[in-house]
Parts: C-alpha cells; sequence; structure tokens
C-alpha cells in the first residue's frame, strides 16, 4: 500500500511543473499542456484521497475536471489556430496587443 | 340665499387669455392678439360688474372654494375666493382700469415688437392680482402677491434689450423680496399660534385677544412684519427704490402696475389685516410714521425730477404714504377710498403722460416739451382733470379722499396734529410739482428738437394727437378723476363698514345718538376749516407753480442755484440709492464674491473636488501600467495571487 502523502508529492510536483511551464514557456502549445499538466496533478490529489477516504465524491470530480478539461482544450486550440491564422507566431510575448 | 357667483372664472379668465398669447401668439397677428387679451380682460371686468349688481344678494363675507389645496394636520388652505365689500371695490378697481389700460395698450404698443408677449404679460398679472385680491386665505393671497411681483419683473424688463430696462426689472423683484421676507415670516408666526391662514378663521382667533398697548407682542410683531410686506410692494420707506427704476417699463405698465393696481396691493393687505393692526396700536403707528414721511420725502423728491414719468412715480410713493397714514390711524376705509380714487386719476395721469410721449416721438424729458396744449388738445384736457384731481381741487376725485384722511389723521383715537401738519405740507407740495409738470408740458414755447416744431404736419415726424383707441380710456378715467369722489367719503364708509366695522366699534357712523348728532355738527365746523386749509394749500401750490414756471420761467434756476448743496441732494434723489448701494449691495457683493465665492467655494469646495480627482488619477495611473497586454506577466500575476491565498489559508490554518 502506498501512503496517500507519495501521491501528494507527486501531484505537487506535477501541479509545481504545470506551473513553471506555465510562467515560463513562450511558445502557446506548451503553456497550453502545462495547463493540462496542472489539471491531471490536481486530479491525482483528488483521487489519491478518495481511495484513503473511500469516498467516491472525489472520483466524480475527476470526471468533472476531465470534461471541463476536454472542453477547454477544444475551444483553445480553436483559439489558438484562428491565432496562428492572422498573427502567424505562437510566441505569446508577440500577442500582446489587449493593452492600454 | 347666496347665489353661485363663480367667483374663480375672474381670476381664470384672464389667464386664459395670457396662455393663448403667450404659447400661441408668436404665430397671431397684431389684431388677434389684442383681441384675445381684451376679450379675456373684458370678461372678467364682466363677470366683476355681474357681481357688483348682484352684490345686494350676496351673504358677506361670500366664500366660495373651487379645490383643496394644503391640508395637513388641523392646517387647512384651499383654493378658496373671499367676497365682501372690500374685495369688491379691490376687483372692480382693478378690473375695470385693468380694462381700460387694455384698451390704451393696443393703441401704445402697436408699433411695438413682441406684442403678444405684452399682452400675455398683462392678463397674467390681471391673474395674479384678481388671486390676491379675492384670496380667502393668507396663503393664496401669497402667491398671487408673488405673481404680481414676477408680472411687475417682467413687464419691467418687456425692453430687455436695454440695459436699464433690465436693471430696473431685477431691482424691483430683489426689493420686493425682502418686503416678502416680511410677509413670509408674519404668516409662518400666524401657522405657528393660529394655526390658521384663513382670513375667518385668523380674525376670529385674534378679535377677543386685548390691545397690546402696555407692550409689544405678538401681534405687533405680525403687524410690524405685515408692513415690512407691504413696504416692499406699495413702495414705502425704506424699500420705495424700485418704484422710480420701474418707469423703464412700457407706459400703460406704469399706469396698470406701478400707479393703480399691483402698488396698492400693501394698503389692501394691511386693510384686509386690519383685525390685527387694531389690537397692535404700536404697529399701527409704524404704519402712519411710514406713511406719512414716505409721503413728505416722496413728495420732495418729486419737485425736482425732469423726466415726466419720474415725476408720477414719486407721486405715487407719496400717494401710497397717505394711504398707509390712513391704514395707520385706523382710518382703513378711507385708505382703500383714496386707493380707489388713486386709481383714477394716477392711471389717468400715467396714460396722459403716456399719450404725451407718444406725441413727441418718444421724448420723456419735460425740458424738451411746452406748448403741447393747442397741439395735443384731448391729451391736454383730461391730463388737466387728473392734475387737478391730484392736487386736491373740489369737486374732484383727489380732493375727497385726501381731504378725508387729512382729518382722518388729526380726529382719530390714533392721530396727531403733527400727521395732519406733514399731510397739509405734503398736498402744498403735492400741488406744486403737478402743476410745474402741467406748466412745463403743455404750456410756454416747445423746447423740442426740430422734428417737433412742425406740428402741422402729419404722421410721426412731428406733434401729433393719439389715436382714438388711446383716447377713449383717457376719457373714461377723467370722467371718473371727476366724479369719482362724489359717493363721499361717508357713504363710501357706510359701505365698507360690515368689513372694518364689524364689531360696531364706529356703530354712530350708521345711527348717530342725538348727544352724538350735536358732537358731529360741532366736529363738522372744525372739519370744513380743515377742508378749506388743504384746499388753501393746493391753491398755493398751483400759484407758486405758476409764479415759477409760466410767468418767470428763469426763477428756478436761480433759486436752485441759490439752494446749492441741497437743491444737488433732492436732484439725486437724497443719494438713497447711493447709501443703499454702499450700506448693502457693496458688503454683500464684496462678501460673497471674498469670502463666498473666493474662500468657501473655490478654496473648500472645488478644492476639495478637484483635489479628489487629482488622487483618483494619480492612483490609476501607476495602476494601469499593470495592464500590459502581455500574457506571462498576467499569469505570474494570478501564480502570486494564488500563492498569497495559499498562504494566508495555511497562516490561518496554523494559528
Amino acid at each position: 500500500m502506498v501512503p496517500l502523502s507519495y501521491y501528494l508529492v507527486l501531484s505537487g510536483v506535477l501541479f509545481a511543473c504545470g506551473v513553471t511551464g506555465f510562467l515560463i514557456k513562450r511558445n502557446i502549445i506548451t503553456i497550453f499542456m502545462s495547463i493540462e499538466l496542472m489539471l491531471n496533478g490536481v486530479n491525482l490529489s483528488f483521487v489519491a484521497f478518495a481511495a484513503h477516504w473511500h469516498a467516491l465524491s472525489g472520483q466524480v470530480f475527476v470526471f468533472f475536471v476531465m470534461v471541463v478539461a476536454a472542453a477547454e482544450s477544444t475551444v483553445g486550440l480553436a483559439i489558438i489556430i484562428a491565432l496562428y491564422r492572422t498573427r502567424e507566431t505562437l510566441n505569446v510575448d508577440q500577442v500582446n496587443l489587449l493593452k492600454l | 340665499m347666496t347665489p353661485n357667483l363663480h367667483l374663480w372664472l375672474i381670476p381664470l379668465l384672464p389667464l386664459v387669455g395670457a396662455a393663448i398669447n403667450g404659447l400661441l401668439g408668436k404665430k397671431f397677428s397684431r389684431q388677434t392678439v389684442s383681441s384675445v387679451a381684451l376679450a379675456f380682460c373684458g370678461a372678467a371686468f364682466a363677470m366683476a360688474l355681474y357681481i357688483a349688481f348682484r352684490f345686494s344678494s350676496v351673504v358677506t363675507p361670500h366664500l366660495e372654494t373651487l379645490a383643496p389645496w394644503i391640508r395637513v394636520g388641523s392646517f387647512q388652505a384651499d383654493f378658496a375666493f373671499y367676497l365682501d365689500q372690500l374685495s369688491l371695490v379691490m376687483l372692480l378697481v382693478v378690473t375695470g382700469v385693468g380694462f381700460l389700460i387694455h384698451i390704451y395698450s393696443v393703441g401704445y404698443m402697436w408699433e411695438e415688437g413682441g406684442l403678444y408677449r405684452f399682452f400675455s404679460y398683462l392678463n397674467l398679472f390681471m391673474f395674479f392680482m384678481l388671486t390676491l385680491v379675492l384670496a380667502s386665505n393668507y396663503l393664496l393671497m401669497f402667491i398671487g402677491w408673488e405673481g404680481v411681483g414676477l408680472a411687475s419683473y417682467l413687464l419691467i424688463g418687456f425692453w430687455f434689450t436695454k440695459d436699464s430696462a433690465a436693471a430696473a426689472g431685477k431691482k424691483a423683484f430683489i426689493v420686493n423680496r425682502i418686503g416678502d421676507f416680511g410677509f413670509l415670516i408674519a404668516l409662518f408666526l400666524l401657522i405657528k399660534h393660529f394655526g390658521s391662514l384663513n382670513f375667518a378663521e385668523v380674525f376670529q382667533a385674534v378679535a377677543p385677544l386685548p390691545k397690546e398697548t402696555a407692550s409689544a407682542g405678538l401681534l405687533t410683531a405680525i403687524g410690524i412684519l405685515l408692513m415690512v410686506g407691504a413696504a416692499g410692494k406699495s413702495a414705502q420707506i425704506p424699500l420705495y427704490i424700485w418704484l422710480p427704476d420701474a418707469m423703464e417699463g412700457p407706459t400703460p405698465v406704469s399706469a396698470l402696475i406701478h400707479a393703480a393696481t399691483m402698488v396698492t396691493a400693501g394698503v389692501y393687505m394691511v386693510s384686509r389685516s386690519h383685525v390685527i393692526f387694531e389690537r397692535a396700536p404700536m404697529a399701527l403707528t409704524v404704519v402712519a410714521i411710514i406713511g406719512t414721511l414716505t409721503a413728505l420725502f416722496a413728495a420732495t423728491i418729486g419737485i425736482a425730477q425732469t423726466d415726466i414719468k419720474k415725476v408720477l412715480a414719486y407721486s405715487t410713493v407719496s400717494q401710497l404714504g397717505y394711504m398707509f397714514l390712513a391704514c395707520g390711524v385706523g382710518a382703513f376705509s378711507m385708505g382703500i377710498f383714496h386707493l380707489m380714487t388713486h386709481a383714477f386719476f394716477k392711471g389717468l395721469l400715467f396714460l396722459a403722460a403716456g399719450s404725451v410721449i407718444h406725441a413727441v416721438g418718444g421724448e420723456q424729458d419735460m425740458r424738451k416739451m411746452g406748448g403741447l396744449r393747442t397741439k395735443i388738445p384731448w391729451t391736454f384736457w383730461t391730463m388737466t382733470a387728473g392734475t387737478f384731481a391730484i392736487a386736491g381741487f373740489p369737486p374732484l376725485a383727489g380732493f375727497f379722499s385726501k381731504d378725508a384722511i387729512l382729518w382722518r389723521a388729526y380726529i382719530s383715537p390714533y392721530g396727531n396734529w403733527v400727521y395732519w401738519l406733514i399731510g397739509v405740507i405734503t398736498a402744498f407740495i403735492t400741488s406744486f410739482y403737478m402743476f410745474r409738470q402741467w406748466f412745463l408740458t403743455f404750456f410756454g414755447e416747445y423746447r423740442g428738437d426740430e422734428a417737433g416744431r412742425h406740428g402741422s404736419h402729419h404722421g410721426h415726424g412731428g406733434v401729433h394727437e393719439s389715436p382714438k383707441v388711446m383716447l377713449i380710456p383717457l376719457l373714461v378715467l377723467a370722467v371718473l378723476s371727476v366724479v369719482g369722489g362724489w359717493i363721499g367719503s361717508a357713504r363710501f364708509e357706510l359701505f365698507l363698514s360690515p368689513v372694518f366695522y364689524a364689531g360696531g366699534a364706529n356703530s354712530y357712523l350708521i345711527a348717530p345718538t342725538p348727544e352724538q348728532s350735536a358732537q358731529i355738527t360741532e366736529i363738522e365746523h372744525l372739519e370744513f376749516a380743515f377742508m378749506l386749509i388743504s384746499v388753501g394749500a393746493a391753491a398755493l401750490g398751483l400759484f407758486l407753480a405758476w409764479l415759477l414756471y409760466h410767468r418767470r420761467p428763469q426763477l428756478p434756476q436761480q433759486i436752485a442755484d441759490a439752494l446749492g448743496g441741497f437743491y444737488d441732494a433732492v436732484l439725486n434723489k437724497y443719494y438713497v440709492d447711493e447709501l443703499y448701494a454702499t450700506l448693502f449691495v457693496k458688503p454683500l457683493v464684496e462678501g460673497s464674491s471674498r469670502i463666498l465665492w473666493q474662500g468657501v467655494d473655490r478654496d473648500v469646495i472645488d478644492a476639495a473636488l478637484d483635489g479628489s480627482a487629482d488622487g483618483a488619477r494619480e492612483v490609476s495611473d501607476s495602476l494601469r501600467h499593470m495592464q500590459s497586454g502581455n500574457l506571462r506577466s498576467y499569469a505570474g500575476w494570478i501564480a502570486a495571487g494564488a500563492a498569497v491565498v495559499i498562504a494566508y489559508m495555511v497562516w490561518m490554518g496554523t494559528r
């Protein structure tokens, strides 16, 4: 039996990797993937707690998160395609028109 | 049983006329505008006549409630009208003289632009004046009171492109506000202590109160405050200064508003409140003193005026002083009697002066007139009637009313020989300056410019008689000025006695006992002597004016030179305007610009508002740099925010 803390540490590491990638990467696809990484880190802690407490609600939450993440990636990828067609770049530092 | 009189129609008819002309008149022809104005004003006059003929069947005071207005707790003020002998007299004077002046205005104003505006204002004035006269409570009276002030303002400033006219309108309005303040405070006192403003209820509550002889009390305060209001409206010392300036308005306006009707509102109000005044002898004394002083003071200023309308303006102030003198000695019906005769002859004099001004092409300076007697005979003869009437020559109207006032000033229990003496001196001065005007205008050589000298020419170049539409009102008023006094003061007083002597205070008027009859006979001899003296004073004035301004025209200048400084003071109206400017106007203007504008408004209010606006701008100036458009910086902010939230929650959890 793997202790709960292992899962949580792994989950935290995954989440931290996601945050780091989200902050330092310039390619929008990579940023997008980092978001997925963060979501999965959180999902892992959900299922770990669900298994630990023998409560199903954590797993139900994970399904929700997955559904929302699928929808989000659909919309996000569509935006990215539209962005590439107009700006011909994937570098977010060059996509900074919306400012004062 | 009192028939339904439909009193409410009387004020409302002119209002309809004012609305029609005011809203639609711009598109009407001159004929339509004047027909509308005349029709509605004439209808009001016809209603007034109808009521006068039905009056014997009316149970006075007749109260007619049109609609409820203010009902708060036990306090109640309605749109209600009140008819008794006093309001009937006022009603007839206002509608009658008003209608005549409307007719005259058609001729006088025909050439002016904005005729519809003029008639709309004139009808509006009639509405407010009739509201004032017919109101059954002080509050509705106050509405009319303010309304006539508004109409007066609009009409003084009728030629609003002329600076002096606009300034005169403002001056009249502001000076009147000072008086209205006193009136308003008096109303508040009435509400506080009697809980009502209805004439009937207030007078019923006041009637049983004792006279405040020993010390000044509530009624004295109310009386004096009412007098402050009356002094504003009726141009008495110290608030008379607006009336001479009001002559900037068209002449029919001067005749109607600033001579015959509106300025007498104060006299009407004081007479209406006679129940209060009779129980406050000190207030009565104040009224009498103000009246007497104003009569003398304004008359002396009248001597030196050269503008034909200004002479009449000061004469109006002076005659109003007589009316207040009458009220002040408790002879309210004599005040109203003089009010009525004065409306006739002063309305006449103003209209005749207007006709003179019309004849000489807009000139108002009497020094540039003269010799007009033969050129404008109708105007001359009507004006002569008015001049003799105001000077107090029997048997014209002014003689009866003025003599009655002087007699009462002496004999009344509130009277005093000083009042009488000043009154007689004023009568002499009145006669002098009126005949001075008469001689300067109509006798001697014509002193105007070339245009007028070709009197034989017709058209607007030369001196010409006014059209018939102006002469007819002149004739009617001239007849009234002659016969108006023939009813006699005694019969007039008897007619008004239900109003003024409801308690039977002067019951000897109605049915004297033999003992009283003997007394009366004795008194009548004295009265006759007094009458001779006042007629003598008037004759002396005529003689002196004849001597100075007809017989030896160079004398006045010599006298003026001999008097030096005093003459200058009179010529400059005793510098009262300058005095007020220094005492009140300048400190107010300075104070409000230094303290209120520069101190409070600019340095406190503006500074606070500008300061907060500046602060907001500076803060947002620094904050707006956060919105850089850079996605990664937003991401950083989000992450930092999340970290702070987590740190806080951890800290909260471990505490």
